[in-house]
């Protein structure tokens, strides 16, 4: 089975999101970016399935800004191969664009299995998974997990509202968007990613330029207006406390 | 301009309450656009479903009752081929997940994803606002005629009243489906059933450690409470999927949701934002959960959880 997983890096929700002057996008230079947290569970089950079954398993990612350490950081954790598609794109590409040189590049690439975190933070205009498999012609299915491989096809299960699930079985070539690998993602020390980034090599693949897609434009980003913003207590934890016990005696809510 | 197809999804015999707030957005939206609405459900089960739906015309794909992902994208896509489509409205759910985006690329029409406002605008086309980067920033979106628009449950209410019978047509639809469904899974009901609990002390990420969960189950006795968590805190094995608030887990409606580390993305909400008063703390003062709760503070939930639970005379 040879499986690719998409990684992709997206702003890091812990910082400050800064707008750019078109308030339209964001300030996609300012910010600092973490790799998408699906990926790795991606990642995770990719790496599970070939301890388990010897699936060989590249890491894909398209090369809109700082990808090498998040392919590095694949390899290090026992990927077999790390692709960089390279082109004349950068940050701002949207989703869909970006799903189109994805798409052209696995359409002819030999994978039986690809494997994309659920969603990341920043889709907008649908997720990668479903977009790959409508634009490749592929059986596809989202929120993912426990896949496993089963005489040539495979088997997975899908996660609806509620906690309840079904289990399916699909011949290859397929997408799958992974919600959560089988384990919590492996961990490896910088120190690996470093020595991996010394001795194995990316291999970069002239992907094309930016395609043209139709798309539903961004009128105005923001943040939300703070309709319902929660009344705040200041202080610290010893007030903050002395405020909830007021507020559970109020409500009667004290046991 | 062509129908609005709504994509309805059935829960336990039922319409799911997404699909019905739905339909009622694409009966006011077709009205503003002089069109009509059109609802297209998969299996048996939801004939009923769809002949009270409220459209002026259904589509019933034959086939499976559970929802099998290329047989009812092969459904849609066929339904948009013959209808000459003006929008389609799927609930963001996994079912809007997969059709959505699967069915927009191989259709080439544009996609607008995580929606929780939808309108009509002059000349065919419709706006949209988008929950995005984990519900920290709203996006305006300019809707083209012919998109396709997943919109988060809950986003609007449903009319409560529907009258009229809606035709309901099979469809049959050609072509082997490489994906077969080889068993649905109930609900894993664990040991507490977090539904029922008045209070819920529920804990994310910003628990930081398993080693830190004791600090929550204390508070939890001193209250009289029930603690639930947050995605990621059963993604790491911390507690059981049973306790999981949200879109994949249990929607809950408690008396008082105590929210300590969760930032409050919108599939976290999605289970908790009914709750009668929620409080949250949270250290990012521009955290999402702040837009949903009635009280809050940025304080660290790792020093506020043991005072708290001295306070009302629990464990020390
Ligand atoms: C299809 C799908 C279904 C999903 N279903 C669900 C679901 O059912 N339920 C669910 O919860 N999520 C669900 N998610 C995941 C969801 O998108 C978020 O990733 C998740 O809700 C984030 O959990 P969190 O708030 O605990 O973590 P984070 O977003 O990481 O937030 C942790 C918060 O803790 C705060 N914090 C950290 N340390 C402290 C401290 N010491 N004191 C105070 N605050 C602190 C931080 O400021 C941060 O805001 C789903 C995702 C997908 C794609
Ligand atoms: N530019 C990209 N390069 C590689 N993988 C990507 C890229 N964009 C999306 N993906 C994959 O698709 C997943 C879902 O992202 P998306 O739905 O585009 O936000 C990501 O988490 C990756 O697994």
């Amino acid at each position: 089975m040879r499986i690719a997983v998409l990684v992709k890096d997206v702003p890091d929700l812990v910082e400050e999101l800064e707008l750019d002057e078109s308030g339209r996008g964001l300030a996609v230079d300012d910010l600092s970016y973490v790799p998408s947290e699906w990926d790795d569970q991606a990642l995770e089950e990719a790496l599970l399935l070939k301890e388990a079954s010897g699936a060989h398993v590249s890491a894909v990612a398209l090369d809109t800004g700082d990808v090498d350490n998040m392919l590095y950081t694949a390899l290090a954790k026992g990927a077999d191969r790390a692709v960089k598609l390279v082109g004349d794109y950068d940050r701002t590409l949207p989703g869909r664009q970006r799903a189109r040189i994805l798409a052209d590049y696995l359409a002819g690439a030999g994978y039986d299995l690809v494997m994309t975190g659920v969603q990341a933070v920043d889709d907008l205009d649908g997720q990668i998974a479903g977009l790959l498999g409508g634009m490749l012609g592929w059986p596809h299915a989202s929120v993912v997990r426990d896949v496993a491989v089963d005489s040539g096809a495979v088997r997975f299960v899908q996660e609806y509202a509620g906690g309840r699930m079904a289990e399916f079985r699909s011949s290859t070539p397929l997408v799958l968007g992974v919600q959560a690998a089988k384990k919590p993602p492996r961990y490896v020390p910088i120190a690996r990613i470093r020595q991996v980034s010394r001795s194995a090599a990316l291999e970069e693949v002239e992907a094309g330029g930016s395609p043209s897609e139709s798309l539903a434009a961004i009128e105005r980003l923001y943040r939300p207006e703070a309709q319902g913003h929660a009344t705040m207590w200041d202080g610290d934890a010893e007030q903050v406390a002395a405020a909830l016990v007021a507020l559970l005696d109020e409500q009667h809510l004290r046991s | 301009m062509g129908p609005i197809i709504v994509v309805v999804e059935m829960q336990s015999d039922a319409m799911s309450p997404a699909s019905a707030e739905l339909l009622s957005r694409a009966r006011q939206l077709a009205r503003a656009q002089s069109t009509r609405v059109v609802a297209l459900g998969f299996g048996e089960a939801a004939r009923g479903a769809l002949g009270s739906s409220g459209a002026d015309d259904a589509f019933l794909a034959a086939g499976a009752d559970a929802y099998v992902p290329t047989q009812a994208e092969a459904a849609l896509r066929q339904v948009l081929q013959e209808t000459a489509a003006g929008l389609v409205l799927l609930p963001n759910t996994t079912m809007g997940m997969d059709l959505g985006a699967a069915t927009a690329a191989a259709e080439g029409r544009p996609m607008v994803a995580y929606a929780t406002s939808l309108a009509a605008v002059e000349g065919g086309a419709f706006k949209a606002t988008s929950q995005v980067y984990g519900g920290k920033l709203v996006a305006e979106v300019a809707v083209p005629e012919g998109s396709v628009v997943t919109v988060l449950p809950g986003s609007w209410p449903a009319d409560e009243a529907v009258s009229g019978t809606t035709p309901v047509r099979d469809l049959v639809v050609a072509g082997e489906s490489p994906m077969e469904l080889v068993r649905t899974i109930e609900p894993d009901t664990g040991d507490v059933d977090i539904t029922r609990a008045d209070v819920l002390v529920s804990v994310g990420r910003g628990i930081q450690d398993p080693d830190n969960l004791e600090l929550a189950d204390e508070l939890a006795e001193a209250l009289g409470a029930v603690v639930s968590c947050s995605r990621p805190v059963v993604d790491a094995g911390w507690l059981p999927r049973a306790r999981q608030v949200g879109k994949s887990g249990q929607t809950v409606k408690p008396k008082l949701y105590l929210a300590l580390g969760i930032s409050g993305a919108p599939e976290h909400l999605q289970g908790m934002k009914d709750s009668e008063i929620i409080v949250a703390i949270n250290s990012d003062p521009t955290a999402p959960i702040f837009e949903v709760a009635h009280y809050g503070a940025t304080c660290d939930i790792l020093e506020l959880m043991p005072i708290l639970t001295e306070r009302l005379g629990g464990a020390d």
